[in-house]
């Protein structure tokens, strides 16, 4: 979409990275993810206004706000769910504007749902099999005639698929339905699914929502194991500041569509108006 | 090594399964029929059978693959009728054979029935649910009027066409040459068909069907089919291209919809436009959702009961539509029930470790 870019140039630069921060390994290298000016406006209602954030290739950040502040949407927005009506998103370096959800996923963008989105009806590794659906490829063809290259290409999908599975002991359960495991695991799964598009840039919406503080912990260490094999960039909604403040390196807090600080888990805890956002002004000080 | 995996998997081995059942109902039928056991009204049933059974599964993979419910269905099988009849009927002179003539015709019939698919998926395929169903309904009636319009004719010189769109042509207006002969006479259809459907090509068209469905639902555009069926939003984001994968399968189910329109056309000396109307699509979509949306194996046992039940109950004829619908309702209740379920699990205990996990 040229008009896109074309609005863009007409705007005014800011100095650029303004007020970002990345972590110190990945200093110089190109970010996984930077957000310029980005926003969107439903009717009259600016859901999101000029939103910025920069995240290293191996940063873990986490993106959070009270309800309704505009997370989801900002997710929505990066994988182009919405087109945003006004600035810019660079993944890998690369510009997003004009594309689709479909082509964004295949620059490396995957994502995880807030309300849980399986393919229900698919098995556990058909699940898995869809995130891979891009990196071996037969035609419908080969499918239907069962051609030599329907068999190697199922055998490693099938293989890579139970890899995947494995990061998060799954492998047993791979002949299931989606819709039989239990809700913990039908998170993990959507996790697993988002990996094997192979991202360089992994969303999570509230990953941990529903889950008992040793499930949260457990998938805390799992987010970080992620990061550290497959060395890529995680941005994380979420309400359970203990998983927040544990693993995220850089944070991002989001009110009414406007981001109200960003820092590091020390710099977000002592910030005055982040506390104002969560528990209210002091009516009387 | 690699056999046994292969047969390991429970699905295969369920598709193996069925493969097996048709052919041994095929020759059991086979035998019967020449054996006299059968009588002719019922060796009659033989290849129409096969028809909506084809067909049926061809609506499966929309309606149960792809979950988009088509009311037009039998719309691609006047398409692939009316080809296949124009077909055979033009080459029968060149080619004398029935079986390649057959063969030929139901071929280019899928193709075309695929093509009309394909140019109707795009603007259907843009919408969802009850809109679609009513769009593919329109459709549906379109071809059928269209179909009703034309006037083919084939002489030495090849195919003539005419669209009678002012019911005022016909058959003489094509101008044959000496010898030539009308295939299609608007809505009097088709005419004076050599019938060379058999119940051979009947058995071999519904496995290659069975094994089309089937292989594409285990491929990697079937999985994506389904996903898109399961959620669309989640399978566009993980980077599973809608349009395309939608399309295949619709165009698919049209193409297999058309072969079997091709046969059943091929099975009777004359056929109109008109029997492919509404009622014929909501027949097939009866067989497949008492089937089991997205099983073919429930599909094919549908199909045949139901098609055969009311024709073996012509003695009755007034309380026949009446045992029916008893029938269909009783089949309504029983499929997917929970304590039939039960009561088949308590039979068959076998089958209780595998299915309650």
């Amino acid at each position: 979409m040229a008009y896109a870019s074309e609005k863009y140039k007409q705007r005014t630069m800011v100095p650029y990275p303004s007020d970002a921060i990345v972590p110190e390994v990945d200093l110089g290298k190109t970010p996984a993810l930077e957000c310029r000016h980005l926003g969107i406006q439903f009717g009259g209602l600016k859901a999101v206004d000029d939103f910025n954030i920069t995240v290293g290739k191996t940063e873990i950040a986490g993106l959070i706000g009270p309800n309704g502040a505009g997370k989801t949407t900002v997710f929505n927005l990066l994988t182009k769910v919405y087109q945003p009506t006004t600035g810019m998103i660079m993944v890998n370096g690369m510009d997003t504007a004009g594309k689709s959800t479909i082509q964004v996923n295949q620059m490396g963008v995957a994502r995880t749902f807030q309300n849980i989105r399986l393919f229900n009806q698919l098995s556990v590794e058909d699940n898995v099999k869809i995130g891979l659906q891009n990196q071996m490829k037969y035609s419908t063809l080969e499918g239907i005639l069962r051609l030599p290259r329907y068999w190697s290409q199922e055998k490693k999908m099938h293989e890579r698929a139970m890899e995947l599975l494995s990061i998060f002991d799954m492998q047993d359960k791979a002949d299931w339905k989606a819709d039989a495991l239990p809700y913990g695991a039908q998170r993990r799964l959507e996790i697993v699914r988002a990996l094997a598009s192979n991202p360089k840039l992994l969303l999570l919406d509230e990953p941990a929502a529903g889950m008992n503080p040793n499930e949260t912990r457990d998938l805390m260490e799992t987010i970080g194991k992620i990061r550290d094999e497959f060395q890529i960039a995680i941005l994380l909604i979420e309400h359970d500041m203990k998983l927040v403040m544990g693993i995220c390196e850089g944070i991002c807090v989001l009110n009414f569509g406007k981001v109200i600080a960003k820092g590091t888990p020390e710099d977000i805890q002592n910030n005055p108006e982040v506390i104002e956002a969560y528990l209210g002004k002091n009516e009387e000080g | 090594m690699k056999k046994k995996s292969f047969f390991a998997d429970r699905t295969t081995r369920r598709d193996f399964m069925t493969y097996a059942i048709v052919i041994i109902c095929f020759i059991a039928l086979s035998l019967l029929a020449s054996n006299k056991v059968l009588g002719r009204a019922q060796i009659g049933l033989l290849v129409p059978v096969c028809c909506w059974i084809v067909a049926a599964l061809g609506l499966n993979l929309c309606v149960g693959v792809l979950g988009e419910l088509s009311l037009g269905h039998a719309g691609f099988m006047s398409v692939g009728c009316f080809t296949g009849i124009t077909v055979s009927e033009a080459v029968s002179n060149a080619i004398p054979d029935p079986t390649l003539r057959l063969i030929m015709a139901v071929i280019i019939g899928a193709v075309f029935a695929g093509i009309v698919g394909f140019l109707v998926g795009i603007p259907v395929l843009r919408l969802k649910g009850d809109y679609l169903a009513i769009v593919t309904l329109a459709f549906g009636e379109i071809i059928k009027d269209i179909v009703n319009c034309l006037i083919i004719g084939v002489d030495e010189k090849g195919l003539h066409i005419i669209f009678n769109a002012s019911g005022t042509k016909s058959a003489s207006d094509l101008g044959l040459a000496e010898g030539g002969k009308t295939i299609i006479q608007g809505a009097q259809g088709a005419v004076g068909t050599t019938t060379i459907s058999t119940f051979l090509g009947g058995f071999v068209l519904v496995m290659i069907a069975l094994i089309i469905v089937l292989n594409f639902v285990k491929s990697r555009s079937g999985r994506a089919v389904m996903a898109i069926r399961d959620n669309r939003i989640a399978a566009e984001a993980s980077g599973v291209n809608v349009t395309r994968y939608k399309m295949i399968a619709f165009t698919l189910s049209a193409a297999i919809a058309g072969a079997a329109g091709v046969l059943y056309g091929l099975n009777f000396s004359s056929i109109v436009a008109t029997k492919f109307n509404f009622n014929t699509s909501i027949l097939i979509l009866v067989y497949v959702v008492l089937g089991g949306l997205g099983k073919m194996q429930g599909t094919l046992i549908a199909a045949t009961v139901l098609y055969v039940l009311p024709e073996l109950l012509r003695a009755f004829s007034d309380y026949r539509m009446l045992v029916y619908a008893i029938v269909l309702i009783i089949v309504m209740i029983t499929t997917n029930n929970q304590q039939m379920k039960n009561l088949f699990l308590k039979i068959i205990p076998k089958r209780k470790n595998k299915e309650v996990q």
